[in-house]
């Protein structure tokens, strides 16, 4: 039965029924029970924004507390599922990933590929991506895209409380390392969920709005910024069809193409940096497969090349809008 | 105690000291025809710390190792003949020709990879170690790294980590006097390795890396430690090689004689021979034997792997993921 609850919430409840079910789901990483070792009791955070907050009492000994030493326990992460665990380590903040990235992409991502196929690394890293709350240049980055390079890492950005609960399922019932992204502008949006558990598979996007005017791709938080933009633009004539590709790697294509071919116009929101971004991918795509149902050119809004800044005053230009979407929307149906 | 060593043992420890040392001379010999492709480093004059610490191990046990790490593969059980398959980059290797030297793996015997990345290998062992213990296994797992790693950083915290999580972990810090071209009396800023040991609230030794017998009995005290819930160890093994950093090293950085010296007065398999040979345990005879019998595995593994298929373009994309 569905009822309305969090995006934070949601994840607390995939991790809790995932670790009922399997005795090989473990729980890790800094605070993710919080207080080990400390005067107060032991889940005193769950996590620096609580979002594990409850699991340390229900699955005695499979929340694990670590050190700041990201690649050292996201290692051990990655060690424990070539032997069958199927750990979920949280990274807190994606911008950490620089002090342990060479666990990730030069370990997890190859072992399978470089071993001809005789292992497994069934692991997830969670982590809070994502501009908006003044946290500045090193606790705001959007960094899927540098996941999405890498073979052998499977990227999932979940946009609202349904997906992230059965994404995050699948993910740690997947045999593949995936890094799992999570907006922290979302963790306070609700929606209805179901309590039973599911799983939604990885490679398919969600059309989150059907229309035949122009085609929207956006990524995770930019999910909610299109459905603003299109229900304004719908008030002006202009309909909308909004694709949520929900991972990024694999990379649902075909969905993308169909509804490129039906509209002949597309727009990418991407709240990442512009060069070799999934806008630049997802644009370079429609450029190959499917330029002759284009009718106007392809629009990338993302991010500046430039760090988030700090003062709210600059964050909020820094992050692409709903008025930045509108305008592009008008824009294309404009040209020529 | 460390499991006294049976006459079993001992020509089990001789054969796999000797499959090390004859797979790794012959590759040094045929990388020298420009047959072998990419980046070969070579083990020989260690081998009595791959074996020493793995005469201690069993299939479920696990160990971490390094670039240099064909002597670690043959020790834990690895075929030596898939491996010379996949040095050559065929598709009958042991990682069907994708990994090459530097990434060896077979988990069925516990063996998680030869490593490219200097350190690499303490956090993983971390997990496995961590594995064990939420399972209550009494399986331990070893890090072999050498002095250039024992100054990233991924070794200082995969330490700390196994101390703070009292994981059955070795640390085992092969130090063969040299990262690449730099000395570690440059690089490492103590003593011993072994010195660091206690700053991570372990127990750490150093011993002679030359001496079978050193490493046996060191190394096994510190796994029967791990197995039996102590917590983790710190293992230096002093000790040599006797090629350079890869194949092609001219080695200028070195002493005139260096090795010759060593090789003369120092070799393990010579040592190893000469004390189970006077002691009495085993004869000459035996270890001639055991000998060409080896000379003869390490010979058929170069004619088979030369003739073997190489991966095809069918091979290409396969196994990057185990779902799509």
């Amino acid at each position: 039965m569905a009822r309305k609850i969090t995006y934070q919430q949601a994840i607390n409840e995939a991790l809790d029924q995932e670790m009922s079910r399997d005795q090989n789901v473990i729980v890790m990483g800094e605070d993710v029970a919080g207080g080990a070792g400390s005067p107060g009791e032991q889940d005193a955070w769950g996590g620096v924004l609580g979002v594990t907050r409850g699991l340390y009492h229900k699955h005695p000994g499979r929340v694990i507390d670590t050190p700041i030493s990201e690649s050292g326990y996201v290692g051990a992460a990655i060690g424990a599922a070539c032997c069958g665990m199927r750990p979920v380590a949280e990274l807190m903040f994606v911008d950490f990933l620089g002090v342990c990235f060479d666990q990730i992409f030069n370990q997890a991502a190859k072992f399978r590929y470089m071993f001809g196929g005789k292992s497994e690394t069934p692991v997830v890293i969670r982590a809070m991506y994502g501009a908006g709350f003044r946290a500045a240049a090193q606790h705001s980055q959007c960094l899927y895209n540098i996941f999405t390079h890498i073979p052998g890492l499977k990227v999932v950005v979940p946009s609202n409380p349904y997906d992230v609960k059965g994404l995050l399922i699948q993910s740690i019932r997947d045999n593949d390392p995936v890094i799992f992204l999570e907006h922290k502008a979302l963790y306070t949006m609700e929606g209805e969920v179901p309590e039973e558990s599911y799983a939604i598979p990885f490679g398919e996007a969600a059309v989150v709005r059907e229309g035949h005017d122009v085609t929207i791709v956006a990524i995770g938080r930019m999910v909610q910024k299109a459905q603003e933009a299109a229900a304004e633009l719908q008030k002006q004539g202009i309909h909308c069809e909004i694709i949520d590709p929900r991972t990024t790697s694999p990379l649902d294509t075909d969905t993308i193409l169909e509804s490129v071919e039906k509209t002949g116009r597309l727009i990418v929101v991407d709240e990442s940096h512009p060069r070799c971004s999934m806008a630049s991918d997802i644009a370079g795509l429609a450029a190959e497969r499917a330029f002759s149902s284009l009718r106007a050119p392809v629009r990338q809004i993302t991010g500046p090349h430039a760090p988030v800044p700090f003062s709210d005053a600059l964050e909020e230009l820094y992050i692409p809008s709903a008025a930045h979407i509108v305008a592009a929307a008008k824009s294309l149906k404009e040209y020529r | 105690m460390t499991k006294p060593l049976t006459r079993e043992d001992l020509l089990k420890a001789y054969r796999t000291m000797r499959t090390i040392r004859e797979f790794e001379e012959r590759l040094h010999t045929d990388f020298a025809t420009g047959e072998i492709p990419g980046f070969v480093h070579l083990y020989a004059g260690e081998e009595a710390s791959a074996t020493g610490v793995c005469m201690n191990l069993t299939a479920e046990d696990h160990i971490a190792s390094t670039h240099r790490g064909h002597g670690h593969c043959i020790a834990k059980g690895v075929d030596p003949v898939g491996m010379m398959a996949e040095i050559w980059g065929r598709k009958t290797g042991t990682c069907k020709g994708k990994g090459g030297s530097m990434h060896i793996a077979d988990l069925s015997v516990g063996m998680l990879g030869a490593n490219g990345i200097v350190g690499g290998g303490g956090p993983l062992v971390c997990g496995t170690a961590l594995a064990a213990k939420l399972r209550g296994q009494p399986h331990v797992s070893v890090c072999f790294f050498g002095d250039g790693a024992s100054n990233q950083g991924t070794i200082f915290e995969a330490m700390n980590l196994a101390s703070v999580w009292n994981l059955p972990v070795i640390f085992l810090a092969e130090n063969n006097g040299y990262a690449e071209a730099t000395s570690s009396k440059f690089s490492v800023a103590c003593d011993n390795i072994a010195d660091r040991a206690s700053a991570f609230g372990m127990p750490g030794i150093t011993v002679d890396g030359f001496d079978f017998f050193a490493v046996y009995e060191a190394a096994g005290a510190a796994i029967e430690r791990a197995r039996k819930g102590g917590g983790p160890s710190l293992v230096e093994v002093k000790l040599s090689r006797y090629y350079g950093h890869f194949e092609g090293d001219q080695q200028t950085y070195r002493a005139p004689g260096e090795v010759q010296n060593i090789r003369d007065t120092k070799d393990c398999l010579l040592q190893f021979a000469r004390r189970v040979t006077t002691g009495g345990q085993l004869t000459q005879v035996e270890l001639d034997s055991i000998d060409a019998e080896v000379k003869a595995l390490i010979d058929g593994s170069v004619v088979k792997a030369k003739s073997d298929p190489k991966p095809s373009e069918a091979d290409l994309l396969t196994d990057v993921y185990v779902s799509y």
